[in-house]
């Protein structure tokens, strides 16, 4: 603040009298504003140390908390076959996957169980994915890779259970749902270690 | 003096239209000279006719003499919003890259994002989960730290003996920037982490909702929300308008165009944490959670590709740099690895960023194998391709660091040596 600066001259008490008349004014001035404001924004600045953000709305929080655990957490009540499945599946997938999922040209969605420890591993969902709510989670998130977010729940269980089913993991009447999906056994369930490098010697300096 | 030049066949044409051009100049100027001793006497004193150069512009671009781009891997049946293109390592001087040549990968191609309808949301284990706009978000006390980001998949051509051409299309998946944004620390202590968050997950408003878990360890340290990247705000294709970066980490772990953080007691197992971005041993295990990019280097220049003019003296140089820190030490062969000299490091030498390392070489005009080794601060060196596949197997195809051997012809030509 600048205003200490007329202290020195001969008008300073007045200045200073001045200032403070003017201040309270505007205090005065601010608090009644405040007391006649609408409450607008219920949404208040949030964040303790800065004062910025907002709280999420439910709604906001349900639209974009997309993910799925192993456990199941995150599955949406729904339901559907490999039956069901088939029908999307030739619709949907199978120009870039294939008729089985082998074909390709895209990722190979099937087979290569047995083939991980060989000179050609084939990884796909049946040989190599751990978990079959990953792949409930991907569809919905990521698949078709040219139409991502356009499959409803039950089209993504029921996609779900084809792509199992032509990995010969779940038969083509079972049904998949939020209960099921998580009991549904990988074969590659226990095949990840976690990280150990360095995998070298280190030599400390 | 010898000359070193960079000899593709793919330059050919660009030096025919170099000298065409040039002739048609000469043509020109011998034109102006003519119709300028029309107007000057013979005797005037008159310097020499010059047109003025171009005037100011509000965003600059680069000499349209100059024609490195980035490669596009196009060679396989993949989308292009799938695919990914590399830094042209051999044509970049110092340690940062340019914001336009920084290597790109992508699951979903590149969206465009309005920052005023952007918004980032931390929620999950917190005690106060909030919502900040790009506005807020550059409110707050900034940071700019330089790092560079590596793909885990960068050099996976060297696992076996096919090898890639040159620098670019075997190592160019990795680049360095300043980046500019706030610390992650700070805006989870802001939602106040509750004591079961162990892990977060963070995803991507890309079409694919990218999403990758990081231990919350990691989240507290070092990593940052970035908004800006070399002085501007991020490049659409590096995550407009705002990305992780996590320093020294593979680069799937940086997720672009961030819309969510949630906070997590235990990692949520996405399809890039599982079927992705996993090492796959000889045994049929698969290594998961494999984060760092360990200490790496390779020459640049010269390199596949380019062409020695006889023998005498050549500056070798490249890049070096460690996940895990600094780099303390880059050792040079032409011996193919029978006995290695300390190369000088250019500074400042930053942790987990890329260090220019050079060394001057006076070739002998005989066939020479060079190499460049680094080793970081935790001591840890950079092993051969040959170490790693022993202890690896060819198969696990992400975080290739071995050791990349140019060969140099006596003839001058300069080819990958695990190219056979
Ligand atoms: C336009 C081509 C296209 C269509 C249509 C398509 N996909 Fe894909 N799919 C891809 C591509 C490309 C990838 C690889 C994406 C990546 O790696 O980021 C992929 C990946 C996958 C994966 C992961 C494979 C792995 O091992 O990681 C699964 C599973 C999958 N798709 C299933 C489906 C299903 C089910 C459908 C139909 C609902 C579908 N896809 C439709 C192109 C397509």
């Amino acid at each position: 603040m600048q205003i200490g600066r007329s202290q020195g001259s001969p008008k300073g008490l007045r200045y200073r009298v001045g200032i403070i008349v003017g201040a309270v004014a505007v205090l005065v001035a601010i608090l009644v504003a405040q007391a006649f404001r609408p409450a607008i924004e219920p949404a208040v600045a949030q964040s303790p140390t800065f004062g910025i953000g907002r709280a999420p709305t439910a709604e906001e929080l349900k639209a974009i908390d997309i993910d799925v655990f192993p456990d199941g957490r995150g599955l949406p009540p729904g339901r559907g076959t490999a039956r069901a499945g088939r029908e999307t599946y030739t619709s949907r997938c199978v120009t870039c996957h294939g008729p089985t999922g082998t074909e390709g040209p895209q990722d190979i969605l099937a087979g290569g169980q047995g083939s991980l420890n060989t000179s050609a591993p084939l990884k796909t969902v049946g040989s190599y994915w751990p978990f079959a709510t990953t792949l409930w989670d991907y569809l919905r998130r990521a698949m078709p890779f040219d139409h991502p977010g356009t499959l409803t729940t039950d089209q993504v269980y029921a996609t779900t259970a084809y792509v199992l089913f032509l990995n010969g993991i779940v038969g083509e009447d079972d049904v998949l749902d939020e209960t099921t999906l998580p009991r549904v056994k990988m074969p590659n369930r226990d095949g990840f270690v976690g990280d150990p490098r360095p995998d070298i010697p280190v030599k400390k300096k | 003096m010898p000359r070193m030049e960079p000899s593709r066949s793919r330059d050919d044409a660009s030096r025919r239209r170099f000298l065409s051009r040039f002739f048609s100049l000469g043509a020109a100027w011998s034109a102006a000279l003519v119709a300028c001793r029309s107007k000057y006497r013979p005797d005037s004193d008159a310097l020499e006719p010059r047109a003025l150069g171009a005037p100011v512009s509000e965003y600059g671009a680069r000499s349209t003499f100059e024609k490195a781009k980035r490669f596009v891997q196009q060679d396989r049946q993949v989308p292009l919003e799938e695919s990914a293109s590399q830094t042209p390592l051999h044509d970049t001087f110092g340690i940062i890259t340019p914001s336009s040549l920084h290597f790109e990968r992508h699951h979903s191609g590149v969206p465009q994002i309005d920052p005023a309808r952007h918004t980032l949301t931390i929620h999950g284990l917190v005690d106060r989960p909030l919502v900040f706009t790009v506005d807020e978000l550059k409110r707050l006390p900034s940071v700019s730290r330089i790092y560079f980001l590596e793909c885990s998949g960068n050099s996976r051509s060297e696992w076996r003996s096919s090898g890639a051409t040159d620098a670019q299309r075997g190592h160019g998946l990795t680049s360095c920037s300043e980046w500019t944004g706030v610390p992650l620390s700070m805006l989870l202590k802001e939602c106040a982490v509750k004591p079961e968050g162990a892990w977060i997950l963070a995803e991507g408003a890309d079409p694919g909702r990218h999403d990758r878990s990081i231990p919350i360890v990691k989240a507290m340290d070092d990593v940052m929300v970035a908004y800006g990247q070399n002085g501007e705000p991020l490049r659409p294709e590096q995550g407009y308008p705002l990305r992780l970066l996590v320093p020294g980490w593979e680069g799937n772990v940086n997720v672009k165009w961030l819309r969510r953080v949630k906070v997590l007691d235990r990692p949520a197992m996405s399809r890039e944490e599982t079927s992705k971005y996993t090492d796959l041993m000889p045994d049929g295990t698969a290594r998961q959670f494999t984060f760092y990019m360990e200490a790496k280097s390779l020459i640049t220049r010269p390199s596949a590709g380019d062409r020695l003019r006889g023998a005498g003296v050549y500056e070798l140089t490249g890049l070096a740099w460690s996940g895990r820190g600094a780099i303390a030490r880059v050792e040079i062969t032409i011996d193919g690895g029978q006995s290695w000299t300390a190369a000088e490091l250019q500074t400042p030498v930053l942790p987990k960023a890329h260090t220019r390392f050079r060394w001057s070489w006076k070739w002998d005009g005989r066939d020479a194998l060079l190499a460049s080794r680094a080793t970081d601060e935790t001591g840890y060196t950079q092993p051969t391709v040959q170490r790693l596949v022993e202890i690896r197997g060819v198969n696990s195809n992400y975080h290739n660091n071995g050791i990349q051997m140019w060969k140099v012809d006596s003839n001058g030509t300069v080819t990958n040596a695990n190219r056979t």
